[in-house]
């Protein structure tokens, strides 16, 4: 009971950076702006808010820098893939790259650390929650664990990423922006003849994916660690991506893959090189690949079909 | 579309702006850190330029950003964005590694190399193979799919490296030293005439065969009719159906080629320099294949140039992190990212006020401008 409850929790920690980059990139998809930049983003989400949270002494003014400096590379991604029309593939490439060499060449150039951040105190992160009751219904059977170790105990950021996934279905399937943000994802012209910018649309979805992306940042920075340090994201914008895919677009769905991947990553870490019953040992490599053998495998349509939004990575062009 | 421009505007004008561009922005981010743009510029020319050794070294890089610029470029005349390139190199280097193994002991290297390029571009190939069939048959986004390729291939690689193929768990991840047999000669020889001593820097034979691929690859793309039926499918894929082209045919050729050629890049560091095959000795080449790619504008005279401007910055971005305390390695992978952004994403962000100042009615006899490539 102990284990399953531990590799749970771990399965949690490592599905909320995951989870919020997923609806990041819901948002700019589902808007017809193809991202793959999410991990350039994340990363440099994760860098100002661990280098604010160093240099202030507080989360959340890291966490509003790691929001700020995230929506900065997003307006780039916007300007040149809605107001320049240019190939959305390659600026999210160009992104990464950005994000990368400036987190490196400006944390050393801060701090002297050769990429890192300083170490936080405890006022500079995010720190678990313990919620009401947790300690008393501790030794209750089977609830008292799930209750105090799994739901209760992670950080503020953690518990966003799983309310933002009710919020962001309401938003996008109940709410008039979220209608004509999938419009414009599907069908811009329409949209357009509607007397709504599909401009506008696109933007305000490619500024919510980089809130979102700042706030995965946050997570890994000032969250779960106390500190940045160079290639903190290690491809999970990559693994969100493939969890969007997997996901076929939709909030809650994204939720449950990316705690299926998350799940992979907690079994990663926890039975390295232990011989599991019936199968044996198996190579970490394997679990590391697997996320991204079951998206392409997904991807080739052998477990049901993934459709994106029609009008992704398409730009818009008004009829002249 | 804007007004056609002048054929010299499109091609060469307005790369070089965009670049010049990005150059700018790097300058910029160097004031900020505290360094002196001016200072640094001469120090990364002096440091890719500087002496025969650091020539070496600038044209090192330069063969393995040759090889990974063009396996983008022929996908792109394709209509295909290889992304993968990163994945297919490192595998390519599996194919190298396992001929240079298991002939090493027997084969001068004059026999090992033509095998061992064979071994490079088969395994690239493969790898390319998938993604390009899943794209022909099944649509899955070739992008997608050439990424998730690139993360298992790296999980592939440190799975053989950390097993089968490591020599003891004491050197680390990597395989025995080739012998004689499968290490490429270096081309100091060639230089020393001209008075550049290149001593130990690493530049080899594979340098020549980067060129004369080079070559190939345009009498591939403007000269066959494989390449004719490419560049259809590139520009309109509507047109080479009803041409009778067939796509998944032309689709799984083209990416096979790219992935063909990413993979023989690993013959420049596996057996021109380590000899051994070792973890991430791709160091990131197949990305930077998308910037020179894009800055090249997809042709082999503009690949050429714009990967020894990478290989430039490589070698000079090294001895300037080294000069100047404030600047790292990393300020490459900005720059990178720079130019793919203004050379790739924002191309055409200059266009209009160009076509200000050189607009012209259209005459006869103007072409039409070539579309950028991409999907």
């Amino acid at each position: 009971m102990d284990t399953i409850v531990q590799l749970l929790d771990l399965t949690v920690r490592s599905a909320v950076p995951l989870l919020l980059a997923c609806l990041a990139g819901l948002y700019s998809e589902r808007s017809g702006i193809v991202d793959i930049g999410l991990e350039g983003k994340m990363l440099g989400g994760a860098f100002a808010a661990g280098a604010i949270a160093a240099m202030t002494g507080n989360a959340w003014l890291g966490a509003l820098a790691g929001i700020v400096v995230a929506v900065m590379l997003s307006l780039v991604h916007g300007f040149a893939s809605i107001t320049n029309r240019g190939n959305q593939i390659v600026s999210g490439v160009a992104i990464n790259f950005i994000a990368a060499g400036l987190a490196a060449l400006l944390g050393q150039s801060f701090f002297n650390m050769g990429g890192r951040t300083p170490q936080l105190m405890p006022e500079g992160r995010f720190n678990p929650i313990t919620l009401p009751f947790a300690d008393a219904v501790r030794d209750v059977p089977v609830f008292g664990p799930i209750y105090a170790e799994l739901i209760s105990g992670h950080n503020l950021l953690a518990y966003l990423a799983f309310i933002m996934v009710p919020v962001t279905w309401w938003v996008l399937f109940r709410t008039r922006f979220g209608l004509r943000l999938r419009a414009v994802g599907e069908n811009p012209a329409a949209v357009d003849t509607a007397g709504i910018s599909v401009s506008w649309a696109r933007y305000r979805a490619v500024i919510i994916c980089g809130v979102l992306c700042g706030l995965a940042g946050a997570y890994l920075s000032i969250g779960v660690s106390a500190g940045f340090v160079k290639d903190m994201t290690a491809g999970r914008g990559f693994i969100a991506l493939a969890a969007l895919i997997f996901a076929k677009w939709r909030p809650v769905a994204a939720m449950w893959a990316c705690l299926l991947f998350g799940f992979l990553g907690a079994i990663e870490i926890r039975y390295q090189g232990v011989a599991l019953p019936l199968i044996g040992v198996v190579p970490v490599q394997l679990m590391q690949a697997l996320p991204y053998i079951l998206t392409v495998v997904l991807l080739a349509g052998f477990i049901g079909k993934a459709i994106p939004p029609k009008a992704g990575g398409i730009p818009y062009v008004k009829e002249r | 579309m804007n007004a056609p421009l002048p054929r010299w505007v499109d091609l060469a004008l307005m790369p070089l702006i965009n670049v010049a561009v990005a150059f700018l922005i790097s300058g910029l981010v160097v004031l900020v850190v505290g360094g002196n743009p001016l200072d640094a510029a001469v120090l990364l020319v002096k440091g890719a330029f500087g002496s025969g050794y650091n020539l070496g070294f600038t044209l090192f890089y330069a063969t393995t950003f040759i090889f990974t610029g063009l396996a983008v470029a022929v996908a792109f005349h394709a209509g295909l964005f290889n992304i993968g390139g990163e994945g297919q190199a490192y595998v390519g280097g599996l194919g190298v590694g396992l001929v240079a193994l298991s002939l090493d002991a027997y084969l001068p290297w004059f026999l090992t190399f033509p095998l061992a390029i064979i071994g490079a571009a088969l395994f690239g190939a493969a790898w390319a193979f998938i993604p390009a069939i899943l794209q022909a048959k099944r649509g899955s986004h070739i992008v997608i799919t050439t990424i998730m390729f690139n993360f298992i291939a790296s999980a592939l690689m440190v799975y053989l490296l950390t097993g089968m193929l490591q020599k003891s768990a004491n050197l680390g991840p990597r395989s025995r030293d080739f012998a004689e047999g499968a290490v490429l000669p270096k081309l100091g020889w060639l230089f020393e005439p001209l008075g550049l001593a290149m001593g130990s820097s690493p530049l080899n034979i594979t340098f020549l065969l980067a060129l004369v691929v080079a070559a190939l690859v345009w009498v591939l793309i403007w000269r066959t009719r494989l390449g004719y039926e490419m560049r259809t499918l590139g520009i309109s894929p509507k047109a080479a159906n009803y041409a009778g082209m067939g796509e998944v045919r032309i689709i799984v050729i083209a990416m096979m080629i790219s992935g063909g050629l990413a993979g023989m890049m690993a013959l420049n560091p596996v057996m021109g320099d380590q000899a051994r095959l070792q973890l991430e000795f791709t160091e990131g080449a197949g990305f930077v294949g998308i910037a020179v790619a894009l800055m090249g504008r997809s042709h082999p005279a503009g690949i050429v140039p714009a990967a020894i401007l990478f290989g430039a910055l490589y070698q000079g971005g090294a001895e300037l992190a080294f000069e100047m305390p404030n600047i790292t390695r990393e300020m490459v992978v900005l720059i990178q990212g720079l130019v793919i952004l203004f050379a790739g994403a924002m191309e055409y962000m200059f266009r209009p006020a160009l076509s200000r100042i050189f607009a012209r009615r259209p005459a006869t006899g103007t072409h039409a401008v070539p579309e950028a490539e991409g999907s």
